[in-house]
């Protein structure tokens, strides 16, 4: 069957892990916010931001990872206003995060068009080029699918590692797993709950808007408004799926990224029969999916969503 | 420092934190238009003038303030209740649809059309927007990333209906459906303007949900359920139906969003009927403070920031983004400023 | 005349109005155990709060071994070797007791946990107190009493040399009590010191060196325990001579409630419901005794119709009531008073004059045809705030800014004022002072007076033996046959409250009386 060809394809692959990279960041960021306790609906703007951002410092002349460090920091900035909403003033976290990603898509839009008030094409730049690992890269298959991507999608699986060993296996990742489930433990323990979550909430920001950064500086060359579309909202679908664990994130990042990769390639075989936009629209739909089937048993981190009120008790 | 709550909470102070919040968001925002190189105060001024400055002008600040004032009593309705609908943009586009699907040959006595297309739009966007709502009664699934998936569903739908079956042969190519019958078009109030019905209908959209909300049992249940759950419930309210009540409310006031843009403005659907009406509307609800007759009052600011942006964009060299920029900014604003409307903070 | 291992000196802390502590002085000696007292409300734990780093006093200062103790810092306190034993246990109940006790012992910058070297000091200590727990065991699945050793092992593992307790016996039976005040005197013994925060006489008499008695922020007493008795520290607690409540007999009347072969799965942790029996009757009151966690939660949603069980059945005066479904209860006349004041009992955003009629806006006179009559509202609640001495500024006051005692009352306005026939009444004085507690038997004898059967499940057995007729002593989900209260003792009860002793009652029991 052709499909059956197609999965066999190295081509598949290749774009498989290649379309996951940017849900990795994103997954992994949420992931980190919400073990802390804090929901982070800013995701969508963050990674908006990102996006332009990396493209813009990279257009203006600077490095390619140049730009990948301004799109962390500009997440870090996200992150702080997230923070200071909820978690030291303890305001709705629905309601902040909706904001920020109202803001990060506005801004990024505002700024590039600041900087390019006529342009009709947007320009190029040079990314990220697939990487040529002496000796790992000429492995048949293995080698194109992973060790020939970009150095982005390899840092993505890097974080994934290390970001499961700091959760499950340092004293820094109990404590923040544990400010998710009962800040008053955290507390009483002599820790800074809002040191914590702060922390958290800033360095998941800093992820997921480098996974916008990777949408301009290695999958494709050039910005356009709305690049983003939709993959920070799917993210959040995607941490439910994981039960907030880092190895089943990456799982649903790659099932998610092979689906679309399905989708298009029989898009463009199947011809008119079925409309394009159906396949367009599979994704949502499929992490509305993913979301009905983890949520009945979700293990959710007890303390998500839930203000640390210093005195009140 | 320490957060301590405040015994008593004044309407004064909570309208005096609102202007408050406005005032910054204006604030920062003249910072990027000094960043952009042209003058703030040239910036401001050309707004006003823009929104408010002539009849016509103020014609097109109170049309585009319309469909706002619909997702806005959406956003608020649903907000008080605590049920999350972020999904206004995709309800006002299943609004938007049933007026065509029914419109364009109803068989109707002129006078009835165009209730019947309010009501069936309504009809379906309520009942649009109980899906993510069961899911989350009956299956624990948050409604805030459903509500919002499914308004790319809905985009995408709407995409193929105007490029596909109900693309109108007679438009010389645009993708856009046929347009309603003329008895649905909803009359102009102002000669040679855009103002229409919508408008009025919407005001008074406003007073019924404001009266809705604070004079009937319903709408207590409403505030109840949104502010305690739990204690709702063992004071025997039913809470599954008030929050199904409160989803086929809100959803059915921002798919009238989409029928009256539909029948007032433009006569036939397209892909941009709506530039965020849906998602506008929940600044404008956190603007007024989830107050149904707040909501028009900042529906008519919104709209004010929306229409002279692109005057302001006209004059001096900005993008009219400045305005999505502005509703950010103020609803974060908004948000912290209401925070200090019941908290202080001591030393 | 030793140093003192603790002082506090002048510490005084206001919170918006109220003063919580005003000019407290205390001094803690090495191997002493002193009982801190009060009434709920007193200050004792704002003072423990202060002494741990939870808050920062306003003025006052502590000294921990002569050396000044910063403020406001949990770890500052610690590191100086005071730990605090929580009364609500600041545990996270998904992870397990080593995760638990771990934190936040190690730099954060390590790269790696020392794991087995902390398992070996944790089961050392274990050993030396005498204080069992399994470390792997997740916290939610452990039982109450387990879970306050691994409270008070966490503190131990931190090397705490001053110990503070706030309500320790709260959750425990008295046999489980005297299991803890045995542990205290050990680590007594190896030159630990002890402040413990109580309100129960008993406990006081039983273990303390010495007691302070706090009331409304400041300290009044202070005394060697071998020279005083409870009724002297009674009365130092309250500031007036206790009054003598008198129970008033009244004859039962007809059957109103009863619970048949009641039975419920438990889930999460929690216990389940097997085989209850109970029967209530007009004009009497029940009280159901037991330590939290043993099934009163599960025993009192069935009640209030809030769960259904999964067999037997509720029968309302001589029908069958609908299970599931509290809407039916409340109609059926059964009034309830729930332990959860602000998360079950009262939506504290709303006015007191909202959570008046939260029960019974839709029918008349609250409203007519869907439309809320506020003035009919208006006038009732006024007419109950008076009637019941609920103090508020107006009936428009956010129910949040009332006091524990005042919400109780206003509370016990909504559910008594329509003269229900059935009371089920939850922990009805936990938090509340001397008075309003008084207030709260008052009224519930004056129900009982006026025909209602009352319910009233409570951790207290003081309060118990005060109130009602006859005991069912609920453990482990089962229930105890009823005992009439002039013909039981404290021992028996705590017995079957440890799962000792007569257990569950069968129907023929139950209508045999």
């Amino acid at each position: 069957m052709a499909l059956l060809q197609f999965l066999l394809e190295t081509g598949f692959w290749v774009a498989m892990v290649r379309m996951a990279t940017p849900l990795i960041f994103g997954t992994l960021g949420e992931l980190i916010c919400e073990r802390a306790g804090v929901l982070n609906l800013g995701i969508e703007g963050i990674m908006a931001a990102g996006c332009m951002g990396g493209w813009m410092w990279v257009y203006l002349g600077g490095t390619l990872w140049g730009g990948v460090a301004f799109a962390a920091g500009i997440g870090v900035a996200f992150g702080l206003i997230h923070s200071l909403f909820t978690v030291f003033l303890g305001l709705s976290q629905h309601v902040s995060g909706l904001g920020l990603t109202m803001l990060g898509s506005s801004l990024s839009a505002f700024v590039f068009r600041m900087l390019l008030p006529k342009a009709t094409t947007p320009p190029k730049i040079v990314p990220f080029a697939p990487l040529e690992l002496p000796g790992l890269s000429q492995i048949p298959f293995i080698g194109e699918v992973f060790f020939s991507q970009t150095a982005l999608t390899l840092l993505a699986v890097a974080l994934v590692v290390t970001v499961a060993y700091v959760l499950f296996k340092t004293p820094l990742g109990l404590a923040f797993r544990m400010v998710g489930e009962n800040p008053m433990a955290v507390e009483a323990q002599g820790l800074s709950v809002f040191g914590l979550r702060t922390a958290a909430v800033c360095a998941g920001s800093a992820m997921m808007a480098v996974g916008g950064a990777f949408l301009t500086l290695s999958a494709f060359d050039a910005y356009y408004i709305g690049m983003v579309n939709g993959r920070g909202w799917i993210c959040i679908a995607l941490v439910v799926f994981s039960s907030w664990k880092p190895y089943k994130a990456l799982l649903g990042c790659l099932l998610f990224a092979a689906f679309d990769a399905i989708q298009m390639r029989v898009q463009q075989q199947a011809g008119m029969a079925i409309p394009y936009q159906l396949y367009l629209a599979l994704p949502y739909i499929f992490s509305i999916l993913a979301l009905i089937i983890m949520s009945r048993k979700a293990a959710y981190p007890k303390a998500l969503l839930i203000p640390f009120r210093k005195g009140e008790r | 420092m320490r957060i301590e709550p405040r015994q008593a909470q004044s309407v004064a102070r909570t309208v005096l934190a609102l202007v408050l919040a406005v005032a910054a968001a204006l604030g920062i925002c003249s910072l990027l238009i000094l960043w952009s190189g042209a003058s703030p105060v040239q910036g401001w001024i050309l707004m006003v003038k823009g929104a408010l400055g002539s009849k016509f002008a103020l014609s097109e600040t109170l049309t585009r303030a319309t469909p706002l004032i619909f997702t806005g009593l959406a956003a608020a309705v649903a907000f008080r209740a605590r049920l999350w609908n972020i999904g206004g943009e995709g309800q006002f586009y299943i609004g938007a649809c049933m007026a065509i699907l029914l419109g364009t040959d109803t068989g109707l006595p002129p006078w009835a059309v165009i209730p019947y297309l309010f009501l069936a739009g309504a009809l379906a966007g309520g009942l649009f927007l109980l899906i993510p709502t069961l899911l989350k009664t009956h299956m624990n699934v948050d409604e805030v990333v459903t509500t919002l998936l499914l308004n790319f569903v809905v985009l995408l739908f709407v995409n193929w209906l105007v490029f596909g079956p109900w693309k109108d042969p007679m438009a010389m190519g645009w993708p856009q459906s046929a347009p309603v019958v003329d008895a649905a078009a909803l009359p102009i109030l102002m000669a040679k303007t855009r103002l229409h019905l919508g408008f009025v209908l919407g005001v008074g959209a406003a007073v019924l949900i404001w009266l809705f909300m604070d004079r009937t049992v319903w709408g207590f249940e409403i505030r109840a359920v949104g502010a305690n759950p739990k204690a709702s419930r063992f004071a025997g309210m039913p809470v599954n139906a008030t929050i199904i009540r409160t989803a086929l409310v809100s959803g059915g006031l921002a798919a009238m969003a989409g029928v009256s843009e539909l029948l007032g403005v433009k006569g036939y659907l397209t892909t941009d009927l709506s530039p965020g009406f849906g998602y506008t509307g929940i600044v404008v609800a956190m603007l007024a403070a989830l107050h149904p007759l707040g909501v028009v009052v900042s529906a008519l600011f919104v709209a004010m920031i929306y229409i002279g942006a692109d005057a302001m964009s006209r004059g001096i060299n900005i993008s009219n983004y400045i305005a999505d920029v502005t509703t950010a900014v103020s609803l974060l604003a908004v948000l912290a400023a209401l925070f200090f409307t019941k908290y202080r903070i001591k030393r | 005349m030793t140093t003192p291992v603790l002082r506090l000196s002048k510490i005084t802390k206001t919170f918006g109005n109220i003063q919580a502590n005003d000019d407290v002085s205390l001094d803690l000696y090495p191997g002493e155990i002193v009982a801190l007292l009060g009434e709920n409300g007193a200050g004792k734990t704002t003072l423990m709060s202060i002494l741990f780093g939870h808050y920062l006093a306003d003025e006052g200062e502590i000294d921990v071994r002569g050396e000044r103790l910063a403020q406001g810092s949990p770890r500052a306190a610690l590191s100086a070797g005071v730990g605090m034993v929580h009364q609500h246990f600041t545990l996270a109940g998904n992870m397990n007791v080593l995760d638990n006790i771990i934190l936040g012992t190690e730099q954060l910058w390590r790269l790696g946990t020392r794991r087995k070297k902390a398992r070996h000091k944790l089961i050392r200590l274990m050993d030396r107190f005498g204080l069992k727990v399994n470390p792997d065991a997740r916290v939610r699945d452990l039982s109450v009493g387990e879970q306050q050793r691994a409270e008070i092992l966490k503190v131990l593992y931190r090397d705490a040399r001053i110990l503070i307790l706030d309500e320790p016996t709260a959750v425990l039976t008295p046999q489980e009590a005297d299991h803890l005040f045995a542990t205290l005197d050990q680590l007594v013994a190896e030159g630990l010191s002890i402040i413990f925060i109580t309100h129960k006489m008993r406990e006081v008499m039983a273990v303390s060196h010495r007691c302070v008695v706090l009331r409304q922020g400041r300290v009044v007493h202070e005394t060697r325990t071998r020279n005083t008795s409870p009724e002297d520290l009674a009365r130092h607690m309250v500031g007036q001579k206790v009054a003598h409540f008198t129970r008033q007999r009244l004859i039962p009347g007809n059957q109103v409630l009863s619970l048949r072969q009641i039975s419920m799965a438990g889930k999460a942790g929690k216990p389940g419901l097997t085989q209850l029996n109970l029967t209530l009757r007009a004009c009497e009151i029940l009280g159901i005794a037991g330590v939290s966690g043993n099934g009163q939660s599960q025993l009192a949603d069935i009640i209030c119709g809030l769960t259904a069980p999964d067999q037997g059945e509720i029968c309302i005066r001589s029908g069958t009531a609908p299970a599931g479904k509290p809407k039916a209860m409340i109609k059926a006349g059964l009034a309830r008073v729930p332990d959860d004041r602000t998360g079950i009992g009262l939506i504290d955003e709303m006015t007191v004059m909202e959570n008046m009629a939260s029960e019974h806006y839709k029918a008349a006179p609250f409203s007519r045809n869907g439309l809320l009559n506020f003035r009919a509202m208006a006038e009732k609640t006024k007419a109950l705030v008076a009637e019941f001495d609920v103090r508020c500024p107006d009936i428009h006051t956010t129910v949040r800014n009332l006091s524990g005692g005042n919400m109780q009352k206003l509370i016990l306005a909504r559910e008594l004022s329509g003269n229900p026939s059935i009371i089920l009444a939850n922990q009805p004085s936990w938090g509340l002072d001397v008075g309003a507690t008084a207030y709260v038997h008052d009224r519930l004898m004056e129900a009982a007076g006026k025909g209602a059967g009352i319910i009233v499940i409570s951790e207290d057995l003081d309060e118990l033996f005060l109130v009602a007729d006859q005991i069912q002593v609920i453990s482990q989900g089962r229930l105890s046959l009823p005992m009439a209260v002039d013909e039981v003792d404290r021992e028996a009860l705590g017995l079957i409250m440890a799962g000792h002793g007569p257990q569950a009652s069968t129907q023929e029991d139950s209508h045999a009386h």
